[in-house]
């Protein structure tokens, strides 16, 4: 055997293997990650704030909450496999939780918020209500709320090895449910309006531009640390674990690993980002509303992540940001030739782009790539095999 | 207390028993007609799904083509019994033309990625939509219904039933019988089930998989069609009125199972009498919850589906 040796079969062989990697990768690695960070850091919390008005920059707060929800949909989606047309839930759930703290504090101790007594049925605060009344309780609800619901439906959901479009169709029903329950419950929710006129946050005045600059900092910031979060799951043990499970769930369990359990994190910490992307989004906002939560944006919360390329820690964000600046952009004028944009653009990107536009840089750099989509196919396995069959 | 008391109380109970059980039969009734709608949209979803494992996102459209179709049929043709009747046939073979199309532009090349496949017919739903709102306007728009199927028939116990239920409930019937024959009797039955039970096998006899697909799709997306023409008895025709009621109709065949026909008839049926009842007991939104508590309760003890055909297969 004369051959280089690159794959693990051949690394007993005598001849002395050249280092797969040069010693200098994973810092190097780590130094472009610092330093498109910091860039990252810069456009964001420098460079927006300087160029946009308050209102442009009260639109990019908005758009940065919903790349908070495509960060955790790359995660659960593009690196797990697992499509959830469903994060409308999380994020409502979240929204919700944060609206009703700052209603009830807008109110002030002891009254109720103005929808309550205006539909006229009740004469105290529902018991639900309470505990929002304290921001220790809500803030932590807004993220732990959605946690906890994943958690329950994921691990009844993936221990019975229920996946794939069974997964979701289950969790765009869970996101039908929700909303069909929210408007339902007119009386203690809202209903169709939801959670309207928010003013306050923590006893700061939403209306003066000054404290929404504030929130936009606030939003930016967590959007940072949540891509830090997810960099960090990605290139752990769990992240290839997380990869692995999306490529071959039964390999992985014979392997001795439990899948269930593997992608029970994955869509909890998604939904607990979009979680804390509705509470964000509510102070930005000033609304949550069934109409935010339901089938349809919680499908159009996928789209921007196809749209930037599932697979990457950045692309989602990108993708997300990139296709709500577009809607605002195209639906205020031509609100039908939006709707045919994004039908196009589902079709186009999904059918002959899996890989988003994060690919096409891709593509360029280096053409065996695996494939990004989440299916399996002839990827590394196969053609490492193939490499095996050619040197022996 | 004397005797006249006691047997005042035996009718009040009487009187009680009876309204329990005809309130029973009358929710009875409603859910079965709300099967029936779930039934005529699923029937086309299980065929699809059970032979190509893809989701079709975009049927919800061809159940609104199918009842646009009869809308148009309509203007043409004023007798609201005889353009009903017409609008059948033509709602099947418009619908179905609508998914062969479809089948051959997009779907045929995204076999291997049925999660993408759902993605990509949600865009050509969103595109339907918007093209039905360009061509007949957003407001929803009305078909007169047949005169023959406005009334009541009235049962004994005072039970009364609304005639366009019963012929929904007949057109779901006959549905199911005229599939099962044509899977059961003809040839392109005999090679779907073929290619269901192993698209391989069926590949190397000679059975030429790709035109079956084809075949299935135009069969399956016509039913949608179908659908759609019964649809326009019970409310208004609109662009998005299939998005809502493609999810229930999902439901049925993920719970019912795929490659069989039964496990859809059977809960397509069961669905609709728990979301009446439930609806009866409670309110429609809670009743939905309770519905999809009882769908993932459900799928921890089947989690295959009421009945599937293979179940030694891993993936």
């Amino acid at each position: 055997m004369t051959t280089v040796a690159r794959d693990p079969v051949a690394a007993a062989d005598p001849a002395p293997a050249p280092p797969t990697r040069p010693a200098a990768g994973p810092s190097r690695h780590r130094y472009r990650a610092a330093a498109g960070f910091a860039l990252g850091a810069a456009l964001l919390f420098a460079v927006a704030p300087l160029l946009l008005s308050d209102f442009r920059l009260s639109l990019l707060a908005k758009y940065l909450c919903v790349a908070m929800v495509a960060v955790g949909i790359g995660l659960a989606w593009g690196r797990g496999g697992m499509l959830t047309l469903g994060q409308g839930v999380f994020f409502g759930l979240g929204g919700y939780a944060m609206a009703m703290h700052l209603k009830l504090a807008d109110a002030g101790p002891g009254n109720m918020p103005d929808f309550m007594t205006l539909y006229g049925q009740l004469d105290e605060l529902p018991l639900w209500w309470r505990p929002f009344a304290s921001p220790w309780f809500a803030l932590p609800a807004t993220v732990l709320l959605p946690m906890a619901v994943a958690f329950v439906l994921g691990s009844l959901v993936f221990r019975r090895r229920v996946r794939g479009a069974y997964f979701a169709i289950l969790s765009q029903a869970l996101a039908a449910a929700m909303v069909i329950l929210l408007i339902g419950q007119q009386g203690t929710t809202g209903g169709t309006n939801g959670l309207t006129d928010i003013r306050g946050f923590f006893g700061y005045d939403l209306n003066d531009p000054v404290n929404q600059r504030m929130v936009y900092f606030i939003i930016a910031g967590t959007l940072l640390a949540l891509l830090a979060l997810t960099r960090h799951l990605m290139q752990s043990r769990y992240g290839e674990l997380l990869v692995a499970v999306r490529d071959s769930e039964e390999r992985v369990r014979f392997l001795g690993y439990d899948p269930a359990t593997v992608k029970v994190v994955a869509y909890v910490v998604a939904a607990g980002m979009a979680g804390l992307a509705g509470a964000l989004f509510v102070p930005a906002v000033g609304i949550i509303s069934p109409a935010l939560i339901g089938i349809v944006p919680s499908i159009e919360f996928v789209i921007g992540v196809a749209v930037g390329g599932r697979a990457t820690l950045l692309g989602p964000v990108l993708g997300a940001v990139a296709v709500a600046w577009a809607r605002t952009a195209l639906s205020e004028r031509f609100p039908g030739t939006w709707t045919y944009l994004q039908g196009l653009l589902f079709v186009v990107v999904v059918a002959f782009l899996p890989g988003g536009l994060a690919s096409l840089i891709g593509l360029v750099r280096r053409r065996d790539r695996e494939r990004p989509d989440g299916e399996p196919g002839p990827g590394r396995w196969q053609r490492l095999r193939r490499r095996r069959e050619v040197t022996s | 207390m004397g005797p006249g008391d006691a047997s005042a109380r035996a009718r009040t109970h009487q009187q009680f028993g009876v309204r329990t059980v005809t309130v029973l039969i009358g929710q009875l009734f409603t859910g079965v007609s709300i099967g029936a709608v779930l039934l005529l949209i699923a029937l086309g979803l299980a065929l699809t799904f059970g032979q190509m494992g893809v989701i079709n996102m975009a049927h919800g459209e061809f159940i609104m083509a199918g009842a646009y179709t009869t809308y148009v049929l309509q203007q043409v043709i004023t007798a609201a019994g005889w353009s009903l009747l017409i609008a059948l046939p033509v709602a099947f073979v418009v619908a179905g033309a609508m998914g062969v199309l479809l089948e051959i532009l997009l779907i045929r090349r995204l076999y291997a990625r049925p999660l993408d496949t759902l993605l990509v017919t949600w865009g050509v739903s969103l595109i339907l939509q918007q093209l039905a709102r360009d061509i007949f306007g957003s407001p929803n728009v009305q078909t007169r219904a047949p005169e023959l199927l406005t009334g009541n028939v009235a049962l004994p116990g005072g039970i009364t039933v609304a005639n366009n239920r019963l012929f929904i409930l007949a057109l779901a019937g006959g549905a199911v019988v005229a599939l099962t024959l044509a899977l059961r009797v003809t040839p392109l039955g005999r090679r779907i089930r073929a290619v269901v039970q192993n698209r391989d096998l069926a590949a190397v006899s000679g059975i030429p998989t790709a035109r079956v697909d084809r075949a299935t799709f135009f069969i399956g997306s016509g039913l949608a069609g179908i659908a759609g023409v019964a649809l326009t008895l019970l409310g208004p025709i609109g662009p998005t009125m299939g998005t809502n009621l493609i999810i229930d109709a999902f439901l049925v065949v993920v719970v019912g199972g795929i490659g069989q026909l039964k496990g859809t008839v059977i809960v397509a049926f069961a669905l609709g009498v728990l979301q009446a009842s439930g609806e009866y007991l409670t309110t429609l939104s809670v009743a939905k919850v309770m519905v999809f508590i009882a769908i993932v309760a459900f799928l921890q003890w089947r989690p295959q589906g009421l009945f599937t055909l293979r179940t030694r297969s891993l993936a």
